[in-house]
Parts: C-alpha cells; sequence; structure tokens
C-alpha cells in the first residue's frame, strides 16, 4: 500500500510523537547557536536594542561623541556642547549658581522625605519632628541636612549675586536675567523663612513672629502702618491677617507656612530657575570671562538707535 | 571676659552659618581682588601701547595662537559640576553629622524668648528697627532693597566692566555695591546675631548677656531741639529737613558726578539719574540716622500725626 510508504503515517498525517521528535532535533540546534549568538553580542552590549534605545549615539572619544553626550541628554542639554576655554576657571565664576542649584535639588528631595513624617498641625507637628529626631531611622541626619542645606543655599544665592555683581555680568544683554535672578533670591529667602516656622517649637514661632509683625506696619494695608486705620485696617483684616490666617501665629499660620513652603513657593522657583538657566544661554551663555575693554572703546557706541542716528 | 557667652553665642545651631559666612566671604572678596588687581594692570598697560592694544588676545590668562578657544563641556565643565556636587555633599554631609539643628521648647505665645530674634539672614532688617520704625525697617525697606537691586543693570550705563573683575573701571558702582552688601546688610546682620543680647541691647562680643539690664536713654526728636512743639510745625519741619535732605543730597550727587563721572553722567538719562540719586541717597540716610541716633540720641526727624520718619 501507498499508505505504508508514506513518511507521513497511515493517514498521510504526521504522529504528534514525531513532531515532538523532530522539534526536538531541531531544537538541539537551534539554542545552542541562539546562546552563541547571545554570548557573542553582549560582549558588546553597546549593539544591544535596548542600550541603543537608550544611548543616540556612540561613545567613541570624538568631538562629535562628546558635543552629542551633552547635547542628547535632558539634564545636560542645558549646556551648549563648547565653552569658552577660560569659561570653566573657578576663580572665575565661583561655581556658585550650579551650587544653589544643587542644594536646592538636595532640599527638594530631603524635604520630600521629611514631609512623609510631617503633619502641619499645632498638635502633632512638634512631636513629628521629636518623633523625627529620635526614633525614625535616620530621622536627625535627614533634618539636619535639610536645615544646613537650606542655611547654604541662602549663603550660596548671596554669593552667586556677589560674584554676577563684580563681573558687571547684569550689564546688557543680561539685565532682564539679573532681575530674574533677584526674584529667585527674595524666594529663596522666603522659602527658607517659611520653614523655620515648621517645626513649631519657640525658635521658629518667636522668629516668624517677629517677621510678620513687620507686615502690621504696612503702610495703607496694615493696622499699625501709616494710613492703615484710616482705610479701615484692623488686626483682622489687614496684610498679616492675610499672612497668617489669623491675628497671632497660630494653627492657620502653621498650615499657610507649610502650604508655601512646600507647594507654592518651590512652584514659583522651580519655574522661574526655568527661565533663568534658558535666558543664560540665551542671552550668550556665561559672561566671561571675557576680553578687558578700554576706556576709549567704550564712548564707540555699537549698536542701539544712537548708532543708527549717528 | 565671658568667654562661655562668646562660644554659647558663636556655637548656637543657626549661628554656626553666619560664622561660616566670615571667612567665605573673605576668601572671595580676595579672589575678586586679585582678579581685578590683574585686569586693572593689563588694562594700562594696553592703554599705553595701542599697537599692543590691537593685538592682545585681553586676558591675564596665557593664550597662545594654535590653542584652541572653546574646550568641550563634556568633560572639562561636567568634571567641575561633578566634583563640585561631591565636595558640597561631604561638607553637608559631615557638617549633619557633626552639629544637630536646633529645636527648642514647643512653641509657647505666653513665653516670649529674649531676645527673640528673625532667621539670621533677615537681621539686618530687625537692626534697623533700632533706628527705624517697622514700616520703613520692614516693609518699605525690603521693598527698596528689591527694587534697587532690580534697576541696576537699567541704571549703570557703564560699558566698561562686563565680563571680567575690574575695580579701576567700576569704581562706583563697585564701592556703591560693597556698601550695601558688605556693610549694611553683612555688618548689620553680624551686630544683630553676635551683639544684640536681651531688650536687643547692645553687648561687645564676651560680655555677659545682663537680662536685668536696664538703660535709661533719653532719646529726642530733632524738632525738639530746635524747641519746635506745636504738631504742625513739626510736621512742616520734618517735611523741610527730609524734603531738603534730598534736595541739597541731590544736588550733592549731581555735582560729584558731573565732575568725577563725567562720563557715565553724560551716558544717563534724566530717569536714570533720578533714579540713582534717590536710591544713593536713601542708602546714605540709614548710617546717617544710625548716627543721628547713636551720637545725638535723636529719635525722629519727621513727625506727623500719621507717621514719623
Amino acid at each position: 500500500m501507498a499508505d505504508e510508504n508514506n513518511p507521513n503515517g497511515k493517514n498521510g498525517k504526521v504522529g504528534l510523537v514525531d513532531r515532538v521528535k523532530e522539534d526536538i532535533q531541531a531544537m538541539r540546534v537551534d539554542f545552542p547557536s541562539k546562546a552563541k549568538e547571545q554570548i557573542e553580542g553582549l560582549k558588546d552590549p553597546t549593539k544591544t536594542q535596548v542600550y541603543t534605545s537608550i544611548f543616540r549615539h556612540k561613545h567613541d572619544d570624538t568631538p562629535r561623541n562628546r558635543a552629542l553626550g551633552v547635547l542628547s541628554n535632558v539634564f545636560l542639554h542645558l549646556h551648549p556642547a563648547k565653552i569658552n576655554r577660560d569659561a570653566v576657571r573657578y576663580s572665575y565664576t565661583w561655581g556658585m549658581g550650579g551650587i544653589t542649584f544643587f542644594l536646592f535639588i538636595i532640599l527638594t528631595y530631603t524635604g520630600v522625605l521629611l514631609m512623609f513624617y510631617y503633619h502641619p498641625s499645632k498638635v502633632q507637628a512638634f512631636r513629628d519632628v521629636l518623633y523625627l529626631e529620635h526614633d525614625v531611622p535616620f530621622g536627625k541626619i535627614l533634618r539636619n541636612m535639610h536645615r544646613w542645606a537650606a542655611h547654604l543655599m541662602v549663603i550660596g544665592v548671596w554669593l552667586h549675586m556677589f560674584r554676577v555683581f563684580l563681573t558687571g555680568s547684569y550689564k546688557k544683554p543680561r539685565e532682564f536675567n539679573w532681575n530674574i535672578g533677584v526674584l529667585l533670591l527674595v524666594f529663596t529667602l522666603l522659602l527658607s523663612f517659611t520653614g523655620y516656622l515648621l517645626p513649631d517649637d519657640q525658635l521658629g514661632f518667636w522668629a516668624v513672629t517677629v517677621g510678620t509683625n513687620m507686615a502690621r506696619a504696612t503702610p495703607l494695608l496694615g493696622h499699625e502702618g501709616p494710613f492703615g486705620s484710616m482705610l479701615g485696617m484692623t488686626p483682622y483684616n489687614d496684610v498679616r491677617f492675610g499672612l497668617l490666617g489669623g491675628s497671632i501665629v497660630d494653627a492657620n499660620a502653621l498650615l499657610r507656612s507649610y502650604i508655601w513652603h512646600c507647594i507654592g513657593i518651590p512652584i514659583v522657583a522651580s519655574i522661574l530657575m526655568i527661565v533663568h538657566f534658558w535666558r543664560v544661554r540665551k542671552d550668550g551663555g556665561i559672561s566671561g570671562p571675557g576680553p578687558v575693554m578700554l576706556a576709549a572703546e567704550a564712548d564707540k557706541p555699537r549698536r542701539g538707535p544712537k548708532a543708527a542716528g549717528e | 571676659m565671658d568667654w562661655r557667652q562668646l562660644w554659647e553665642i558663636c556655637s548656637a545651631p543657626d549661628n554656626v552659618p553666619i560664622v561660616g559666612l566670615i571667612p567665605l566671604l573673605a576668601f572671595y572678596i580676595y579672589l575678586a581682588w586679585r582678579q581685578a588687581h590683574a585686569n586693572d594692570e593689563l588694562i594700562e598697560q594696553l592703554e599705553g601701547d595701542a599697537a599692543l592694544a590691537k593685538t592682545h588676545h585681553r586676558k591675564t590668562w596665557p593664550f597662545k595662537a594654535g590653542w584652541q578657544k572653546e574646550v568641550h563641556v563634556w568633560p572639562f565643565l561636567l568634571r567641575i559640576e561633578f566634583l563640585a556636587a561631591i565636595i558640597v555633599t561631604i561638607i553637608l554631609m559631615v557638617w549633619s553629622i557633626t552639629l544637630n539643628a536646633p529645636l527648642e521648647e514647643p512653641a509657647n505665645p505666653n513665653l516670649t524668648m529674649n531676645p527673640a530674634k528673625a532667621p539670621w539672614y533677615f537681621l539686618g532688617l530687625q537692626e534697623m528697627l533700632v533706628y527705624f520704625d517697622p514700616w520703613i525697617a520692614g516693609v518699605v525697606m525690603p521693598t527698596m532693597i528689591i527694587i534697587g537691586l532690580m534697576v541696576i543693570p537699567y541704571i549703570d550705563t557703564n560699558p566698561l566692566g562686563s565680563g571680567y573683575y575690574t575695580w579701576k573701571q567700576r569704581k562706583f558702582s563697585i564701592g556703591t555695591f560693597l556698601f550695601g552688601f558688605i556693610i549694611l546688610w553683612v555688618a548689620m546682620i553680624i551686630i544683630g546675631t553676635f551683639i544684640r543680647g536681651p531688650g536687643w541691647q547692645w553687648f561687645w562680643p564676651g560680655q555677659t548677656w545682663d537680662h536685668n539690664r536696664l538703660i535709661y536713654e533719653v532719646n529726642r526728636d530733632l524738632p525738639d531741639i530746635f524747641g519746635i512743639t506745636s504738631n504742625l510745625a513739626k510736621a512742616v519741619f520734618g517735611a523741610v529737613v527730609v524734603g531738603g535732605y534730598y534736595l541739597l543730597g541731590g544736588f550733592l550727587v549731581y555735582s560729584l558726578f558731573r565732575r568725577y563721572m563725567a562720563k557715565d553722567f553724560k551716558r544717563m538719562s534724566l530717569v536714570q539719574f533720578s533714579i540713582t540719586q534717590f536710591l544713593l541717597l536713601t542708602m546714605v540716610a540709614l548710617p546717617l540716622k544710625m548716627g543721628l541716633r547713636l551720637l545725638w540720641h535723636i529719635k525722629y526727624v519727621w513727625i506727623t500725626p500719621w507717621f514719623n520718619i
């Protein structure tokens, strides 16, 4: 019968056992060869699809790759690919702007961790700080780091402003960015100040009391300020009341302070930082160290309406 | 000499940043001064040698033909940033391990701290409360500082000194800023931190804080000295004095500007010059008023039913 010669069995169909056998045989060839390929591939992981999907360029030491390393990275692309050879000199920049930003990141990080352990209420706040200091693992160093980074940030901002002033970096075309910087200085101080109240201890309470008492004396808008009472200002409707959510530093002030400290001001400051960094680039990168200008050259108008009119 | 008192003030955790700020500032002023000095020498040299000025690369650092003018950010800048981040982290870690953040007793509105001090960075303003009413020291002055800082780029018409340290090309602006920042801001903070004790009284470093010390200080108002008694006369007198200060002072500023800063004055518009005059006089008014108070015990200059200055 023709059927007996049929390699596919009696019915002309392949039996299950034969199929399995065949597959096993194929597997003996396929898997070792694929495994070999895999091992070969792992010897150069930069060629894998996962790797190339993350890193869009090679890392051979070529000028092109050095540039791409900066330009194709979302965190580094704030930088240009190349800068003036003298712009990296620490003696010129003092690095204070970058250090301030780095401290802001540390403060955000430690601040978020602190928020896990803190309730902004009069009953809980002080106890939370005690709990943090004595029971939470690494709680004490967490709070210390947040406190000292905040102080360092204030100093960093001042020194940054000092350097920018001394190098005349606020001059054309960077006038607007200096203004953003002044606002960032104010918000840094406000961030620190609003955080001062949060432990709800005597130090914070009286510092904020002293600080906000000044608001009483705001001209026109404070009940003790010039012309304030004439405009109907009382302790219960003036600008200080608005700041504290009450006529004394109490539960509402604590909550307001907390929200300004953790949400309101960080958002505004972050937006201003984005503008600040963007403008540094758009205004031509960092200001120097530039070539010195001689007095004789200063009087020649180079650009602007005056030059056009002459 | 009460060393213990001194140590208590200097080692109070929240005062440590100020103790640290002093050497930091000294270091950076030195760093800036050294470069300004070198640049000023270069400028002097180039101004005397026109041929050299045309070919010189105009920096104090060496540069030779054939050297690359630019360097790659990766790695030449990023390695510095990375190093800075590590150093800051280490400093912060060590500081946080060795010194604990302050925590006092729970807030108690019935137990006033004496002295009750604002956070250290506002102590300059709190110190001003001695000499000015809160509406000036706490509201007007901070506002003026912020506005004053913001208008700096628009009133400084001197095109020299952009992008390099210099002293000789920007004596006035740098001198004014140093006066404002170092004397009126940092020095006041140092006084507020280290000198002011209970009752916001003056205690020299090393003097024991005496909580019971009383000072019988009789302050007078300027109109009293001139024997002016009626309220109306006092108000008019004060307005004349303050107005006269700004008018005469403004004239003095003008007179000095056109003589000693002729080029800058020529570049300034009327608005630019008026704002400069006003801010400068207001800034100088602070130490003047402090002097009136400290030397002649004068509290107010201008007294009205609504406000006193």
